[in-house]
């Protein structure tokens, strides 16, 4: 698959000092225009009116042209200066390139959302055109610079106390941008502000500071988690004692908790299931109805943790019911039974209520009237003062889900390490050959497919009494689809790909009210944008990068590169 | 070792293997030849338990196998490389090789990793390489070298020639003998025949899945029926 060239190397060479007069025109344009005023109305985004006067959204413009100019000057003159060992640390061209395609990305949905906001193009002030054609130049001039074929900073040994120093800030700096971007209302600035760091995240990696980040933190992985835990148990501290992010943010959480489930279905194993939001449901209704709710058919209300492995067990149990006589023939089956057993899953629900059979569900109208968990006296439906911050109700459960989630994460990448881990490799890979070299493949199938949905069981419970009441009608095909996008959009097979595609998926319809309608739309035409440009995900395990690149001779050179590894495959989640 | 007796097999309708017996005995190479479409194939993925028979049995050092999963045949020491190699194309070398020692349960795959890597040099040289970007012969090592890592007592090979250059041919061949000399027991799917029966103590020929004729290695490489029809001379 080769793209259309209409830039050639060729012309790079030949037109390349144009080109970069031409950016650095750009980059000019794009630090000084945010002086100008963008919109004539101040409802617009966060009041882009004044002369001299930049709002934070624009801000952020300048941010993108001032390190545009940073890459521009920095390979014209500071590369030349330097001794040969050091000149090919930083890909400046390649870095020029993202930042100009992120910085027009950014002033085009600036424009959009201005242009929306207020009704019509007509509202966009002459400051908010010339940031644009700014960025225009800058794109097009920098698509003549010749990039570098790599950065070779990732080679380069750091101290330990730099690395660590970076890890804070960089962890301490997602920390304040969640809080801000969960604060922010306005749509606009919200998109706005989701291209910049989009735009800021490839610059780095494309510069290659982050080649740098990844080789250098592989010495300090646990250091890495243990930051990336402290700054998301920091949140709610944030958030002074305010619900309503919280919420959002629990919701995040489940709904990555589930997705981190389905990622060792689908990611690990390669299993095609398309019906996953069942077993979450099956969690829930089995949580809700021994919750001790007064709309419960069972007295029984044992303690929460029993409740918890009942609802993974029950979960696993329709796992091996409908997978057992389909994980034995070819994959196919299995995606069209998922998705039938996801339907009757909710179906069935809606007729245990009494009336068509036992009454188990209360129907339609769901269990309502959940009790909020008490552990150990905790009661999580009240306000706690946890170092002088109020700790609301929401941010009870989010701690709770946190730890369901490390707990999710340690058994993905210890099962990912292992010999099952190996074996779930080559059925991916060849079923057929994998079944030769003595794998038990439907076994290990089985294992995958009840195992996730034991861990979806034990979050629908969660969720049961986050939600206060579960309802059939929570868990229709669309959230599978969702979760099911989420880990593809991430990155099949990887941690982190799936929660930052977890996140996205669920709190951009949260911030996007306005946008409910086109939802859909705006989802499927980012799956084929996706697909067509990004297929591994936007955070890819190294091999499945190779999957989809096979053409690729560099990337199959660099992997060839790699250091000896230890005789073992290579645990692609643990990155 | 292993012997079969009154094998048959279908693809649905289909009789791939009508009552064949034979037998390897332990140290032996035993080669089974014939045209496409024999049934060698089926032959070979029937005794590792990759497909059902209708009816026969086969006995791997003293145990019925015939109703075992594919898994548990590996784990008693039988290793098959499958036609076409089907090693794992973008898996490394050392991914493909240790995949090969899944049915262990010892810790003992490292010494075999050595020895593997001693047979094929060329392996450990591009260790860390995906397996898709070698050549016909070397994924063919790979294939052999991959069965070998569940240290078998017994390796059954699917047309190891396959596609290869003649020189590559040779050595393979060669290497196969080198594990002959080892005391291997191999059994061998070739259509190249004389390489195969200059290497067999026994072959048996099939035709449309029944056993023609069968006899000593070298007396098959004299036979005219053999000579007629698998070394194209007249």
């Amino acid at each position: 698959m080769r793209r259309p060239q209409i830039v050639t190397d060729e012309r790079r060479r030949r037109h390349g000092g144009t080109g970069w007069l031409v950016a650095l025109v750009g980059a000019v344009v794009l630090v000084g225009a945010p002086y100008l005023p963008w919109a004539y109305g101040d409802e617009a985004m966060d009041d882009m009116t004044y002369l001299g006067g930049p709002s934070p959204t624009q801000f952020l413009g300048l941010a993108l042209g001032a390190a545009l100019l940073v890459c521009l000057l920095a390979a014209r003159f500071l590369v030349p200066r330097l001794p040969a060992a050091r000149r090919r640390w930083f890909a400046w061209h390649t870095g020029a390139s993202a930042v100009a395609t992120g910085a027009l990305a950014f002033q085009a949905v600036v424009v959009v959302a201005v242009a929306l906001e207020l009704g019509g193009l007509v509202n966009v002030e002459y400051g908010g055109w010339i940031a644009l054609a700014g960025a225009l130049l800058a794109f097009a001039g920098t698509r003549l610079l010749v990039p570098e074929r790599t950065a070779t900073l990732g080679r380069v040994h750091s101290p330990g106390w730099l690395v660590i120093v970076v890890i804070a800030v960089v962890m301490l700096g997602s920390l304040l941008l969640i809080a801000h971007a969960l604060d922010e209302d306005d749509p606009g600035v919200f998109i706005a502000l989701l291209v910049f760091v989009g735009a800021a995240v490839v610059l780095v990696l494309r510069v290659g500071l982050g080649g740098w980040f990844s080789s250098q933190t592989a010495r300090f992985r646990p250091v890495l988690v243990m930051a990336a835990f402290l700054v998301a148990f920091a949140f709610p501290f944030t958030q002074d004692g305010s619900n309503a992010n919280m919420s959002i943010a629990t919701q995040v959480l489940i709904f990555a908790a589930t997705a981190l489930g389905l990622n060792i279905v689908v990611g690990l194993a390669g299993l095609l299931d398309l019906g996953y939001i069942a077993f979450l449901g099956a969690g829930a209704f089995v949580a809700a109805i021994l919750s001790g709710s007064a709309f419960s058919a069972v007295g029984w209300n044992p303690p929460f943790i029993v409740t918890v492995l009942i609802s993974g067990v029950v979960a696993s149990v329709l796992g091996l019911i409908i997978g057992s006589p389909t994980l034995r023939v070819s994959g196919d089956y299995l995606a069209i039974v998922t998705l039938a057993f996801g339907e009757i899953f909710r179906l069935v629900m809606i007729n245990l209520d009494g009336n068509d059979g036992p009454d188990l569900t209360n129907g339609s109208n769901g269990i309502p009237n959940i009790p909020d968990l008490n552990l150990l006296g905790f009661d999580f439906g009240e306000p706690h003062v946890i170092l002088g911050v109020e700790i609301p109700r929401f941010a009870n459960y989010y701690f709770l889900l946190l730890v369901l989630i490390g707990l999710v994460i340690v058994v993905f990448a210890n099962l990912n390490r292992s010999r099952i881990g190996r074996g779930w490799v080559a059925i991916r890979e060849d079923e057929k050959a994998a079944e030769a070299m003595g794998v038990n493949v439907f076994g290990l199938k089985l294992f995958a497919f009840a195992g996730g949905a034991f861990l979806a069981g034990v979050a629908g419970a969660v969720k049961a009494h986050h939600d206060i009441s579960v309802t059939p009608d929570q868990y229709v095909f669309l959230e599978s689809a969702f979760l099911l996008a989420a880990v593809v959009l991430g990155g099949m097979g990887t941690i982190l790909g799936v929660l930052v595609g977890a996140t996205l998926l669920r709190l951009m319809p949260e911030k996007l009210r306005f946008f409910d309608e086109y939802r859909l739309l705006a989802f499927g035409l980012l799956l084929v944008v996706m697909m067509r440009f990004r297929p591994e995900g936007l955070i890819a395990s190294r091999r499945r990068q190779l999957e989809f690149h096979e053409d690729d001779e560099e990337l199959a050179a660099h992997t060839g590169e790699t250091p000896p590894g230890a005789g073992r495959v290579e645990p692609e989640g643990a990155r | 070792m292993l012997e079969v007796r009154d094998l048959v097999v279908s693809y649905g309708r289909v009789r791939a293997v009508k009552r064949i017996s034979f037998a390897v005995e332990q140290g032996q190479v035993v080669s089974l030849l014939g045209t496409n479409g024999a049934g060698k194939t089926t032959t070979l993925r029937t005794v590792s338990g990759l497909h059902t028979p209708d009816s026969g049995e086969i006995w791997f050092d003293g145990e019925r196998i015939d109703r075992l999963p594919a898994h548990k045949i590996v784990q008693r020491g039988l290793a098959h490389s499958p036609e076409g190699r089907r090693i794992f194309p973008r898996l490394t070398v050392v991914d493909n090789l240790m995949l090969g020692a899944f049915a262990r349960r010892d810790r003992g795959a490292g010494a075999d990793l050595a020895r593997v890597y001693e047979l094929f040099p060329i392996l450990h040289e591009r260790r860390n390489q995906p397996a898709g970007t070698f050549s016909g012969g070397e994924q063919q090592m790979l294939a052999i070298g991959r069965a070998l890592m569940s240290r078998p007592r017994m390796l059954m090979l699917d047309e190891p020639s396959m596609g290869l250059s003649p020189l590559m041919m040779k050595r393979i061949m060669s290497t196969i003998a080198e594990l002959k000399a080892e005391g291997v027991t191999i059994l061998l799917v070739e259509q190249n025949a004389s390489a195969a029966l200059a290497l067999a103590d026994h072959g048996y020929v099939l035709e449309v899945g029944s056993i023609a004729f069968d006899d000593t290695g070298a007396k098959l490489l004299s036979d005219d029926r053999v000579r007629r029809t698998y070394l194209g001379e007249d």
